[in-house]
């Protein structure tokens, strides 16, 4: 019955979204304000239905219900009840349910905090997200439809969710993610309606900037999230892949961070704003091929559930007339906002300018590399892939100056500067940040990396740079007069450089290697003494396996940590738990390989110097936006 | 030209320049970077270049796994049935890594002993998952 229900209240949800395309619309047309009053109930409507599906969907996780073919092939009888309460969105029919749920959660969220804004831009963008809400809502019931029930296998214990997924990252990186792609449904929406009604005002920006950033921040977490989870679960020891998955959700967030750049250059200066409307855009869109690439099953990768043409193809289209159709209307409508000042190049939004162009490009490079395997498969000139290398020849190149202009950009007045004045106030902390990381590698490492160097010079340049434009603010107006919104940039900046110090020294100083070890044995590495000491026995609810203990003694601490295998009951799946001892300098890390001759494993080692960074860069950038997203001044109306 | 006219000229070149860049830089991590891939069958017919690193995927025949005893040297045959190559690699193997299942070796081939070093072994995926690539060149022989 409750599958059934969930059914029923996702066809119903479907015809209020249908309502809030039509009715509005056509009192947006015949200007009829009765009929454009009804959005917000249809969106309320919507958002009600679409809560009693997913509901439905978690009680039949929660309840065993086996009958229900994605519950039986996502979850099992002893998956512990918090891992049911997310398998739902462990496969491919769920986590379009979901993505479906957090779109209805955007458009309530815009239907009730927007109520401030002139009714006929409002209504445009709530038929806007009606629209896409409806393409969602029937793909879902069309193509993968979660509630399909089962009859032949009655007594089923369920084939268990995916071993990789069982793990707390999973409570909250897939929901974060969509939250982040889906609210550039929101920016997206805001430029269409833009678009739609014919001129920009000056207050888009104004309304489209939280919305962007609470979609940014979300999308950051989730790729935070993301990179912590692949490093310490999959025992690959790796923080990046680049991965066609991994660069579907990096590719919008790349494309968001220019846009809320470009969105200040437009608030400042007035300027920018029909490139501001075109990133909008191209920031949802790579959200759709993202979920195009992903669920289409194009691609290999981790994150591919099960292939089906007839689901690629109906994506494909609903891509095909959302992107086709915006720029579409970009192109016949963005003349009429042509009120564009001149812009001169040595100022800050000409540095902001250059930031979106490395960042477009970057994004670019990255779409090219994701997308070239598919292009020569689908013109039948070969299989191939294309590894990290290729992304860290292109993206790297481009990541330099974009960092050397964030120091610089900071430092330029709006409107127009003279760069030599500026580059001599700059020179003191260039020098330093070049003398500083050659004196630090040189005391603490014994051989000075060229590319760590490099990373470091960029990170502390962009750290000094962040610092001495906080300084000079604070002398010329004081400390507490400084918006939230620029402690904001300067929080996420020195994230940045967090993120870059991280990467630099982890992957120019790191080691790795597999050993094979017999119980009791001792070794080196890394300046570290490792000793496997113990092997028990390990039983958990849905899985057995071997429990082992390593001490690891350096000179001035000694600690144990427990790398386990585990073959989870179901599938037979053998899993890798490993064990990390974790400081804010340094991770070492340790995972079972395979057993070679009783007590004896084949074991991976990872030192990993300031790899922790990485991630607190992460939740800085996503601190930064908060406070950002947080300024009181723009919610005075 | 004027002055206006001429800046704008400057600045349309430099931005051009770094299209230009980034395109021939991507061309360039294209041509050095993408790994092309083979099934044995190919491999034995020497269709695969020998100078650089490719990839290769198959079954694991079972009962071809040999490991030392020393070390972690293990050697084992993929196969596409059609014909079979052995594999050296040494390191850890993936979880997934199994008999009977497919998997994908990246590395290089030696035409002469016939054998494929192999610098990295994937098989990263569920029970259930055969690499695309494996399950056309599988299909393509039977």
């Amino acid at each position: 019955m409750i599958a059934e229900a969930g059914l029923f209240s996702l066809i119903i949800a479907l015809f209020f979204s249908i309502l809030l395309v039509i009715l509005p619309s056509v009192g947006v047309i015949k200007n009829l304000s009765i009929l454009q009053l009804t959005a917000g109930r249809y969106v309320f409507g919507q958002f009600l239905f679409i809560g009693i599906a997913y509901l439905c969907l978690t009680l039949c996780f929660l309840r065993d219900d086996f009958t229900v073919i994605y519950v039986l092939t996502n979850s099992s009888i002893s998956l512990p009840w918090f891992y049911k309460f997310c398998a739902v969105w462990g496969g491919h029919e769920g986590s379009m349910l979901l993505w479906v749920a957090i779109l209805s959660f955007w458009t309530l969220c815009v239907s009730q905090f927007s109520k401030h804004l002139a009714e006929e831009i409002r209504v445009r963008v709530l038929v806007i997200l009606g629209a896409l809400s409806a393409g969602f809502i029937l793909f879902v019931i069309t193509t993968s439809n979660p509630f399909l029930r089962q009859f032949q296998i009655l007594h089923a214990h369920g084939r268990d969710l995916n071993p990789l997924l069982q793990d707390p990252g999973f409570l909250f990186h897939p929901p974060m993610l969509y939250m982040g792609y889906v609210g550039f449904a929101v920016a997206f929406s805001f430029a269409i309606a833009t678009l739609w009604l014919g001129r920009v005002e000056s207050a888009w920006v104004r309304w489209t900037r939280p919305w962007t950033l609470a979609a940014w921040c979300c999308l950051t977490t989730g790729i935070t999230l993301g990179s912590w989870w692949a490093y310490r679960e999959l025992g690959w020891g790796g923080w990046w892949f680049w991965d066609p998955v991994e660069n579907a959700s990096f590719m919008p967030w790349l494309v968001g961070t220019a846009l809320i750049h470009s969105l200040v250059v437009n608030e400042q200066r007035g300027q920018f704003k029909a490139w501001s409307l075109l990133l909008a855009i191209s920031a949802f869109s790579l959200s759709l091929i993202g979920t195009f690439l992903v669920r289409s099953g194009v691609l290999t990768s981790v994150h591919a559930f099960a292939v089906d043409p007839q689901r690629g193809l109906f994506i494909l289209f609903f891509l095909l007339m959302v992107i086709g159709g915006s720029l579409l209307l970009f192109a016949l409508r963005s003349q009429t906002l042509q009120t564009e000042k001149k812009l001169n190049s040595v100022s800050r939004e000409g540095a902001m300018l250059l930031n979106n162009v490395f960042l477009f490009s970057a994004m670019a490079t990255v779409l090219m590399g994701t997308v070239y395997p598919l292009l020569i498969d689908g013109l039948g000139l070969g299989k191939l892939s294309v590894g990290a290398p290729y992304f860290n020849t292109v993206f790297v190149p481009l990541m330099i100056p974009l960092f050397i202009l964030m120091g610089l950009g900071a430092h330029l007045k709006w409107h127009s500067d003279c760069l030599k004045t500026v580059l001599l106030r700059l020179s003191g902390v260039a020098f330093f940040s070049i003398l500083l990381p050659i004196g630090i590698l040189f005391f603490c490492a014994k051989v000075i990396n060229p590319s760590a160097l490099l990373g470091l010079v960029l990170a502390f340049w962009i750290l000094f740079t962040t610092l001495k434009a906080v300084w000079n603010k604070r002398q010329s107006r004081g400390l507490f007069h400084i918006s939230q919104t620029y402690w904001g940039m300067v929080v996420a900046h020195c994230g940045v450089a967090a993120t870059i110090i991280g990467i630099a020294v982890s992957t120019n100083y790191g080691m790795q290697e597999d050993v094979r070890v017999a119980l009791g044995e001792q070794f080196n590495f890394a300046g570290f003494q490792f000793q496997f000491v113990k092997e028990t026995n390990l039983k958990g609810p849905n899985y057995h396996g071997v429990q082992t203990q390593f001490k690891i003694s350096s000179a001035n601490r000694s600690v144990t940590i427990y790398p386990e295998k585990r073959i989870y009951n179901v599938g037979q799946m053998a899993m890798t738990e490993s064990a990390i001892d974790v400081t804010p300098l340094r991770d070492v890390y340790v995972a079972l390989g395979e057993p070679l001759d009783s007590y004896t494993w084949s074991v991976r080692l990872y030192y990993k110097p300031f790899v922790r960074w990485i991630w607190g860069g992460g939740v800085m950038i996503l601190l930064g936006g908060l406070l950002a997203l947080l300024d009181r001044r723009y919610y005075k109306t | 030209m004027n002055p206006a006219r001429k800046h704008k000229l400057l600045k349309v070149s430099f931005l051009l320049a770094i299209l230009a860049l980034a395109t021939l830089l991507i061309m360039y991590a294209l041509r050095q970077n993408i790994s092309l891939f083979f099934s044995p069958d190919q491999l034995v017919k020497g269709e695969a270049p020998l100078k650089r690193s490719i990839r290769v995927g198959g079954m694991v025949v079972p009962g071809s796994i040999q490991r030392s005893n020393k070390t972690l040297q293990i050697q084992f045959d993929i196969t596409d049935y059609k014909n079979t190559i052995h594999v050296y690699y040494r390191g850890v193997l993936p979880d997934l890594f199994r008999e009977g299942q497919g998997v994908v070796a990246q590395g290089r081939f030696n035409r002469k002993t016939q054998q494929f070093k192999a610098r990295e072994i994937l098989a990263k995926h569920d029970e259930n998952y055969m690499p695309p690539e494996v399950k056309s060149a599988l299909s393509a022989t039977t």
